[in-house]
């Protein structure tokens, strides 16, 4: 389970500082696959980078936490009066409970070293070698990956590949939390499909949590259990995946699902007028009004909480009362 | 009856490696297209990374020469023996949208400075005349010339500078626009307004739009053609309903079914994934027989021709 | 603009350096080059800041001309070794073809070519009879190519990108595409050029003229340290004949590697932002 405690992260730039998560609060549930929708500038990287405790200049935590329990044990990351606390055995927890895997992982294998020794650099120096490799080939046929794929270098691999053997790499310690960052958007469709039924194969097996990040809808559609949609910086809709595409509860993700053309179906789309805002500007009220066909006075003024509106569905609009 | 494309044995051939290990590689092996039609079209050409797409697009702009073969835009001929029009009539007849809208521009000038090149330049106009033809086109884009001008790229979105993009496009008046993955780089709830846009150009302008992407969701919505391409080879080609709501090349069935739609969840099955691309490029035969679950030995040795099938489909699958 | 301390530093050294040389000369009484003015080796006064050397010569009024010399040979041949190099750099880059085989196979040969010998070599045979000015063409000749190859390298990537494409469907000439859309591009990487040129010219200059290669007779800073060595001023004590030019050489120099450096980094974070 993972708790998020009204996180605000900003980034430091030349411009001066900039919110890029401004008030995330709600709780994750384990064992699920968690996707997190939403378009450039939304935040949902800036999220991840959180959850996972990425946090190095220019982002920091400004307010609020993140608190982890796996196992009955809890791990907590926070800012505590200006400087960010983390408890004493965040240590152990990561690398062993929390795994990442990055966006262009293409590039984030070394070009010039052999696949298993970038695997084995994972471990710690107390393991011994040798047996561990054994145990990779193991996994790895066992996930339907070729195992002299991990003999070979980077480049002799297609990117298709080498995303699956990164996808290996960060569940080989049966992760609790697995955190993937746009893991297909440069892959070919029918790549992704390959990537994404690996992860769902893992979770179904491993019973772990996955938090997903993609702009694509339709790989939410396919995957996640649960959605997250961010706009603006901030949670607008959060709730079991099968509710909010068949009956999304904010104009914004009801508008932006309609846009998307299907194969098949002949209906006009449209899509959504004007563009998100700069979260350079002073920001008052819901961030979507000025873009929303229910917007009020209200709206322009003040900003709506994310209320549970049906049983495990939450949404941050004023029209829902 | 206007030729609007019509591409006949084209090749484009590219040489990888060194003195060596030189290995040749067909971008475009044998494309054979033809689109004859009184109404403008819109035509998509649709395949993943290494489909040659790409080189097709290059050919048909001019930007790189085939080894061999010719192709035919609008009557005029682009590419092969014979004689080619000229910059300026090209240009009048041929404009393109490319995909990533801050790299279609310099970043040291003014936006509308390409406008008013082309306006002059290509369209013939000058002064007033030149700035009727850039108020107009911004116009039809939803934007106007007062909020453009004098305005460098890094003061646009995504989605307005592609406008933009499309507003210079439309200046000459062409009578075909070459659009490279017009909106892959613009945000989801952005991208139908763009859509949208070519569909209204199409029908209230009289303008045909070649609309390549790897979105068979787009192209579904908007094409009136369909080309599906993979390893520099025409697949299957005709009539875009048809084929996507009945797709008949093994290839094209993968695409579709790979495609996350909403509405309709995945089988969990067994994907074949193609992990030698380069080499298949090499293959004699069919370049998919490798992944393709209908496969046969008579598919590796002999590369199947254009089957025309009744709906005026061509499907080139020895198994059609 | 927010130029760095670096780019500050430099430009204040190098404002000195050239306001001084232009504007202090309106004060001098007498050509400082003509020998016996003065009383020969006197020590710092009022009246001579530096003192005077064993040719009778004020030595700082003697180093404000040289310096001007210097600069005007560095910034003379720079601006023609920098225009060269632009224009073919950019042309052999953004034009190709044989275009660009005949010039890289200039640049190369020009390159290959050990400067400083064949410098000395000429000037050997035509001791004494070079006019200042044939120094500053040879120069030229060897000067150009370095630069040119870093715009060519520039000029064939730029090449590549998607806005030339939309410059030529935008009915744009080549000579146009080059001017408007390569060049800025190219820009930075030519005000280094000539930064660097200036460095590169004077320090080649100064160094002839210390062997006594170039015309002494005109002062320079080279040409100054030249007749200290002559009449062996460290032995008869007269340090600051030589200290002083010395010193001033390496501000100046520190001046114009800071100006080049500073702009360099100063380029590189805007471009961050810009581009």
């Amino acid at each position: 389970m993972i708790r998020l405690n009204n996180i605000v992260a900003t980034y430091t730039t030349v411009r001066g500082q900039v919110d890029a998560v401004d008030g995330v609060d709600l709780t994750i549930p384990r064992g699920k696959i968690v996707g997190v929708a939403g378009e450039s500038g939304c935040g949902k990287t800036t999220l991840l980078k959180v959850i996972y405790g990425d946090l190095i200049y220019p982002l920091a935590l400004r307010q609020g936490g993140v608190e982890y329990e796996i196992d009955n044990v809890g791990y907590r990351v926070e800012t505590k009066n200006g400087r960010q606390v983390t408890t004493s055995n965040i240590k152990d927890f990561w690398f062993k409970h929390i795994s990442y895997i990055p966006q262009s992982s293409m590039s984030s294998l070394n070009p010039v070293v052999r696949i298993r020794k970038q695997f084995v650099d994972f471990m710690d120096a107390e393991q011994r070698k040798a047996n561990v490799l054994e145990e990779i080939r193991e996994y790895v046929t066992s996930l339907d990956l070729p195992p002299e794929a991990i003999d070979a270098y980077p480049h002799q691999l297609s990117g298709g590949m080498r995303q699956r053997i990164m996808v290996a790499m960060a569940t080989f310690f049966k992760p609790d939390i697995i955190l993937a960052d746009e893991p297909t958007t440069a892959l070919d469709v029918v790549v992704q499909k390959g990537i994404l039924l690996l992860l769902m194969d893992i979770q179904a097996e491993m019973n772990n949590t996955i938090i997903i990040v993609s702009h694509d809808m339709g790989v939410h559609y396919q995957i996640a259990h649960k959605m997250l949609i961010m706009y603006a910086a901030k949670a607008v809709e959060f709730g079991d995946s099968e509710d909010v595409f068949k009956a999304p509860l904010h104009p914004y993700t009801k508008m932006l699902i309609e846009s998307l053309p299907t194969i098949g179906d002949d209906q006009m789309r449209k899509g959504i007028a004007g563009r998100p805002p700069s979260l350079w500007e002073d920001l008052h009220g819901c961030r979507f009004a000025p873009r929303c066909p229910l917007a009020t006075e209200l709206c322009q003024t003040q900003e709506p909480e994310l209320i549970e509106h049906k049983p495990g569905h939450f949404a941050a609009c004023h029209s829902l009362r | 009856m206007n030729t609007i494309l019509k591409t006949s044995h084209l090749n484009k051939e590219y040489k990888l490696g060194g003195f060596i290990n030189r290995v040749r590689i067909n971008a475009l092996d044998d494309v054979n297209l033809t689109i004859e039609s009184c109404e403008p079209v819109i035509i998509s050409i649709v395949g993943e990374s290494g489909s040659g797409k790409t080189t097709l697009v290059k050919v048909l702009l001019r930007l790189v020469k085939p080894t061999s073969g010719s192709a035919l835009v609008c009557d005029r001929l682009i590419a092969g023996k014979g004689d080619k029009p000229s910059n300026r009539e090209f240009f009048s007849t041929v404009q393109p949208i490319f995909q990533n809208p801050f790299e279609a521009f310099s970043a040291y000038r003014t936006v509308d400075s390409y406008l008013s090149d082309t306006a002059v330049n290509v369209a013939g106009l000058n002064g007033k005349e030149a700035i009727d033809a850039m108020t107009e086109s911004l116009r039809l884009v939803g934007l106007e010339y007062r909020d453009v001008r004098g305005k460098y790229p890094n003061q646009f979105s995504g989605g307005e500078l592609q406008r933009v993009s499309i507003a210079r496009a439309l200046i000459p008046h062409p009578e075909i626009i070459i659009a490279d993955e017009p909106v892959s780089m613009i945000d989801a709830s952005l991208r139908m307004n763009i859509i949208n846009l070519f569909l209204s150009l199409k029908e209230e302008f009289q303008r045909s739009f070649l609309y390549i992407t790897h979105d068979l969701a787009t192209a579904y919505y908007i094409s009136d053609y369909i080309g599906v391409m993979y390893r520099g080879c025409i697949v299957e080609f005709g009539d875009a309903r048809t084929i996507l709501a009945d797709p008949q090349h093994p290839y094209t069935q993968l695409l579709l079914d790979s495609i996350p739609d909403i509405g309709r969840k995945w089988h969990r099955e067994k994907i074949a994934l193609s992990d030698i691309e380069a080499k298949e490029f090499q293959f004699t035969g069919c370049r998919f027989c490798n992944r393709c679950p209908i496969a046969e030995d008579k598919c590796i040795v002999e590369r199947p021709l254009a089957i025309k099938k009744t709906d005026g489909r061509d499907v080139y699958c020895h198994f059609a | 603009m927010k130029m760095n301390i670096r780019l500050k530093i430099g430009i204040i050294i190098l404002a000195i350096f050239t306001l001084g040389s232009l504007i202090l000369p309106f004060f001098m009484e007498v050509d400082p080059s003509r020998q016996g003015t003065y009383p020969k080796n006197m020590p710092f006064s009022l009246e001579h800041p530096l003192g005077t050397n064993s040719l009778g010569q004020d030595i700082f009024w003697f180093l404000v001309i040289a310096v001007r010399n210097s600069l005007m040979l560095g910034v003379s041949v720079s601006c023609v070794t920098t225009f060269v190099a632009g224009s073919l750099g950019l042309i052999a880059g953004y034009v190709g073809g044989w275009l660009d085989r005949v010039i890289t196979a200039l640049m190369d040969t020009a390159i290959a070519i050990p400067a400083f010998p064949i410098l000395i070599v000429l000037s050997t045979l035509v001791r004494g009879n070079t006019s200042f000015w044939l120094v500053g063409v040879i120069l030229v000749f060897f000067g150009w190519p370095w630069s040119a190859r870093s715009v060519r390298s520039m000029a064939l990537s730029i090449r590549e990108r998607e806005f030339i494409s939309m410059a030529k469907f935008s009915g744009s000439t080549t000579l146009e595409i080059v001017r408007r859309e390569v060049f800025p591009y190219v820009y930075a990487l030519l005000v280094v050029a000539f930064i660097d040129a200036i460095l590169w010219v004077t320090t080649t200059e100064a160094a002839l003229a210390v062997i006594g290669l170039s015309k002494v007779e005109i002062p320079t800073l080279g040409s100054i340290i030249f007749w200290a060595l002559s009449y062996n001023a460290l032995f008869i004590g007269e340090y600051i004949w030589v200290v002083a030019p010395v010193v001033t050489t390496v501000i100046l120099f520190l001046g114009i590697f800071l100006t080049s450096t500073g702009y360099n980094q100063m380029y590189a974070t805007r471009r961050g932002h810009d581009v």
